[in-house]
C-alpha cells in the first residue's frame, strides 16, 4: 500500500505550495487539513492505482505537452471563425468511439476533445457524441490521433 | 533583460485579454448553443493560457509562478468538464443542435426579408 504515503506527501507539498507557511500554527492546521483529506479520500475508496498513476506520469505529462500544441492550433482556427464574417461554419454532431479501455482513458479523451476549441464533447454513453464547429473536422481521422495518443497515456503502451 | 521578460509577459496577458474578447465575441456572434460553447472555450483555454503564462512571466521565478501554474493545471481540468456538464444537460433537455453551412451575412439578410 503505497498510495496511502503518496498521496499525504503529494497533498501536504500542495499545501506547503500554497501556504509557505511555517509558523506552528499553522503547520497544526496543515496536519489537521491533510488528515481530513486523507480520511476523504478513504471514505470514497479512492486511495489506489487508478486514482494515483505514478506508473502513467511520464506519458501524461508527454501527453499534456502535445495536447497545449493541439489546443492552440484549433484556437487559431476558431478565432478565425469569429473574425472573419464572410467565413461559413457547418457544425456537426458525430459518434467516435474511443480506441481507451479504462474509465480514466475515456474520460481523458473525451475532456481532452471538450478542451480542444471548436469540438465538444456532448455525450460519452457508449461511443462518444462529439459536436464540431466545422464539418470537414468530423471526419474520423480527424480524432483517430487524439483517440490512440489519449488511449495509450492512459492505459499504457499495450 | 528582467524588464525585456516583463514586457513579453505584459504583452502575452494583453494578447490573452484580447481573446477573451474575441471568446466573447463568438459567444454573441454563432447561432445556437453548441457552437457558442466552441467560442466560450476560446477564454477557457487559449486566453487563460496566455494571460497565466504573461503573468507567471512577470513574476519571474517564484512560488507565484508554481501558483499560477497550479491555478492553469486546474482550469484545464475543470473548464472541459463544466462545459460538458453544460452541453451534455442542454442536449438532455432536449436542446438540438443547427446543423449544416451557416454565414452571419445569411442570418442578417433573412432577418431583413422578415
Amino acid at each position: 500500500m503505497i498510495y496511502l504515503p503518496g498521496l499525504a506527501v503529494a497533498v501536504a507539498a500542495f499545501w506547503f505550495a500554497l501556504s509557505g507557511q511555517t509558523t506552528p500554527l499553522f503547520l497544526l492546521l496543515a496536519v489537521v487539513s491533510i488528515l481530513a483529506t486523507l480520511w476523504l479520500c478513504a471514505r470514497l475508496g479512492i486511495i489506489d492505482r487508478d486514482a494515483s498513476p505514478y506508473h502513467l506520469a511520464h506519458l501524461l505529462v508527454l501527453y499534456a505537452g502535445w495536447l497545449v500544441v493541439e489546443i492552440f492550433k484549433a484556437n487559431v482556427v476558431v478565432i478565425r471563425s469569429v473574425l472573419d464574417l464572410r467565413q461559413t461554419i457547418s457544425p456537426a454532431v458525430v459518434k467516435v468511439p474511443p480506441d481507451a479501455k479504462t474509465d480514466f482513458g475515456r474520460a481523458l479523451f473525451a475532456n481532452s476533445i471538450t478542451l480542444t476549441p471548436g469540438t465538444v464533447t456532448i455525450d460519452i454513453a457508449g461511443d462518444l457524441l462529439v459536436h464540431v464547429l466545422h464539418e470537414e473536422n468530423s471526419q474520423p481521422a480527424s480524432f483517430a490521433l487524439m483517440n490512440r495518443m489519449a488511449a495509450r497515456a492512459a492505459d499504457g503502451w499495450e | 533583460m528582467s524588464e525585456v521578460v516583463t514586457w513579453i509577459g505584459s504583452s502575452l496577458a494583453v494578447a490573452g485579454a484580447l481573446a477573451a474578447i474575441i471568446g466573447s465575441l463568438g459567444v454573441i456572434r454563432f447561432p445556437d448553443f453548441y457552437t457558442r460553447t466552441h467560442a466560450a472555450s476560446i477564454t477557457d483555454t487559449g486566453a487563460a493560457t496566455l494571460m497565466i503564462l504573461g503573468l507567471i512571466l512577470i513574476s519571474g521565478w517564484s512560488v507565484l509562478a508554481l501558483k499560477l501554474a497550479i491555478i492553469w493545471a486546474f482550469i484545464m481540468l475543470t473548464s472541459p468538464t463544466a462545459a460538458h456538464a453544460l452541453t451534455n444537460a442542454a442536449y438532455g433537455a432536449g436542446e438540438r443542435p443547427q446543423l449544416g453551412p451557416w454565414r452571419l451575412f445569411d442570418r442578417d439578410r433573412k432577418e431583413a426579408e422578415r
